[in-house]
């Protein structure tokens, strides 16, 4: 097992899933705060369709198969966002609820894209590559290269700009949007970047966790750490610790045992990670606060 | 009478359900006014039409002082006019403290890159001593009563330094003595040349406290100084058949 931790493979899958796992858990404050659990949820699996489809698409054009990030993750943003794009549509123009189009557009996007994927895989003559695309559902660190992991560094690097230069607005925006409208700030342009934070925060972990439970990288590092600390700066900071922490622990286990599936094994670690926090926090957590109750 | 704010056919839905019909009336300077009417009546829109945060169907809004452009009356607005949403509108459980939330007043005069700095934080708390917060400025708002953060949320419009202020029923689920103490903060705003407008809720204090009312149930029923507007027919005219119980309150405004 030391040997592992030595191993060229291993240290890239480990050090690409704890960058992963710090961005998600970073951005996933904005989500767990603006109470978007669901559409985080909405986008991570909508967005199968579009690392399916781009998948196809690349071997239509060039007649090769690419399992690249820099091909996938692009194919991902585009499907989220036009679900995004249709749910929004959707609330506008019908009588139909927000959380029923949610939900709507998640089985269609999810189950669009699951068809897809199995017609590639039962082609008579397969696409070369299209092996292991099936990882994107519950995630398979170990298929990471060094190009990919210069994918998730650019993206964690514009969302760190992202969130240092812009961050009294970000604040403000997750805060109280009315406010802002009345200060006179474009609401909308700042909905849309908080939007596309949201988006790379979910993309940027798919090979890793996969789409059915990207959802949990994104929002549980959110709700631990907000058990811990009430300043905004010092909880986004604890999430991608913890984050990054879990997500690396959870590739290491899987890269150990052969077979297992990154996503479960990193939920498995946020469970832990949630389950201490929600319990023991103080102030915040159960524990403490039956004793405050009792006192 | 100066007008600080008119509006002309003012009309907005939201989907298929009007809000506000047709609605011409006037927001009078350096006086302190109240929006009145049943629920549903279109008060809080009228407030966020006159801010731009909802679209108007047709009308039009004027605002005294403001350029002729749509960019430019906005820009003017954005400046000039200091906003208290409703209290519930936000969610108190949010990581920030006290002092971070009334900062937040001070983000219109700042580029998007631009971080508050020391004159913004001495601002910030010059406001809190105003509406005597400046001891909390430490805590998490969650752990304020509804008349403190209440308070709080004066303060961050304060910080503005704006003209015009327009509250969103300030006094919704405060005690009695931080609505004596809003109100006494108001009239100084009002003594001191500001124009004052607010959402109310309660008809048995609209002659102690305003100059002004403008009673509203989508479409105008009247407008005008207290004395002689706030009348139990116009009351009724607004609330329709209860109104008629509260009506007698307005007697006590013409003795007053």
């Amino acid at each position: 097992m030391l040997e592992l931790l030595t191993d060229y493979t291993v240290q890239l899958v480990v050090l690409s899933s704890a960058v992963t796992g710090a961005t998600s858990g970073a951005l996933g404050c904005f989500a767990y705060l603006r109470r978007q659990s669901l559409v985080g949820d909405v986008i991570s699996h909508s967005s199968i369709l579009g690392i399916v489809g781009f998948f196809w698409l690349w071997f239509v054009l060039t007649g090769d198969g690419n399992k690249s990030l820099w091909l996938l993750i692009p194919g991902a943003m585009v499907a989220s966002i036009a679900a995004m794009i249709l749910t929004q549509w959707i609330t506008n123009s019908t009588k139909i609820k927000a959380d029923a189009s949610l939900g709507v557009m998640l089985a269609i996007f999810f189950g669009t894209g699951l068809t897809l994927l199995r017609w590639i895989q039962r082609s008579s003559n397969p696409i070369p590559g299209q092996a292991g695309l099936e990882d994107y559902l519950f995630g398979m660190a170990a298929a990471t290269t060094l190009s990919d992991f210069w994918m998730i560094g650019i993206l964690t690097v514009v969302s760190s700009v992202c969130l240092f230069v812009c961050w009294y607005r970000l604040k403000l925006l997750t805060f109280d949007p009315g406010y802002a409208a009345g200060l006179g700030l474009s609401v909308g342009r700042w909905e849309l970047l908080l939007l596309s934070l949201l988006v790379i925060g979910i993309v940027i972990g798919l090979q890793i966790a996969g789409v059915v439970l990207m959802v949990a990288l994104l929002i549980a590092p959110a709700s631990a750490a907000r058990q811990w600390t009430n300043s905004l700066g010092k909880m986004i900071l604890l999430a991608g610790l913890l984050g990054g922490g879990c997500a690396a622990s959870g590739a290491f286990m899987s890269a150990v045992r052969k077979g297992l599936p990154t996503g479960p094994a990193i939920v498995v670690c946020l469970t832990l990670v949630v389950l201490v926090s929600v319990l023991f926090a103080p102030g915040r957590g159960v524990l403490s606060r039956r004793r405050t109750l009792v006192t | 009478m100066e007008t600080a704010i008119k509006t002309h056919g003012l009309t907005v839905s939201y989907g298929v359900n009007m809000a506000l019909w047709n609605v011409s009336t006037q927001i009078p300077a350096q006086q302190i006014s109240a929006i009145i009417g049943p629920n549903g009546a279109g008060k809080s829109t009228l407030l966020k039409a006159i801010l731009g945060m909802v679209p108007t169907l047709s009308g039009e809004i004027e605002v005294t002082g403001a350029g002729g452009t749509a960019a430019k009356q906005h820009q003017f607005l954005a400046s000039q006019i200091g906003y208290v949403p409703q209290r519930n509108s936000v969610d108190w459980d949010f990581p920030i403290t006290v002092l971070d939330l009334v900062l937040m007043g001070t983000y219109g005069r700042l580029k998007w890159f631009q971080r508050p700095g020391e004159k913004e934080r001495a601002d910030a708390y010059a406001a809190l001593t105003e509406v005597q917060m400046q001891e909390f400025a430490g805590r998490q708002i969650g752990q304020l009563s509804g008349g403190q953060q209440q308070r709080v949320f004066l303060a961050r419009a304060f910080v503005q330094q704006a003209s015009i202020y327009l509250l969103d029923e300030p006094f919704a689920g405060v005690d009695a003595t931080t609505e004596k103490m809003i109100v006494d903060i108001l009239h100084g705003l009002r003594d001191a040349g500001k124009t004052v407008s607010l959402v109310h809720h309660d008809l048995t204090t609209v002659s102690r406290y305003f100059d002004h009312v403008i009673l509203l149930n989508k479409q105008l029923v009247a407008s005008g100084p207290t004395r002689s507007t706030f009348t139990s027919e116009h009351i009724q005219a607004t609330y329709g058949v209860h109104g008629m119980q509260i009506g007698g309150f307005s007697e006590d405004a013409t003795d007053a």
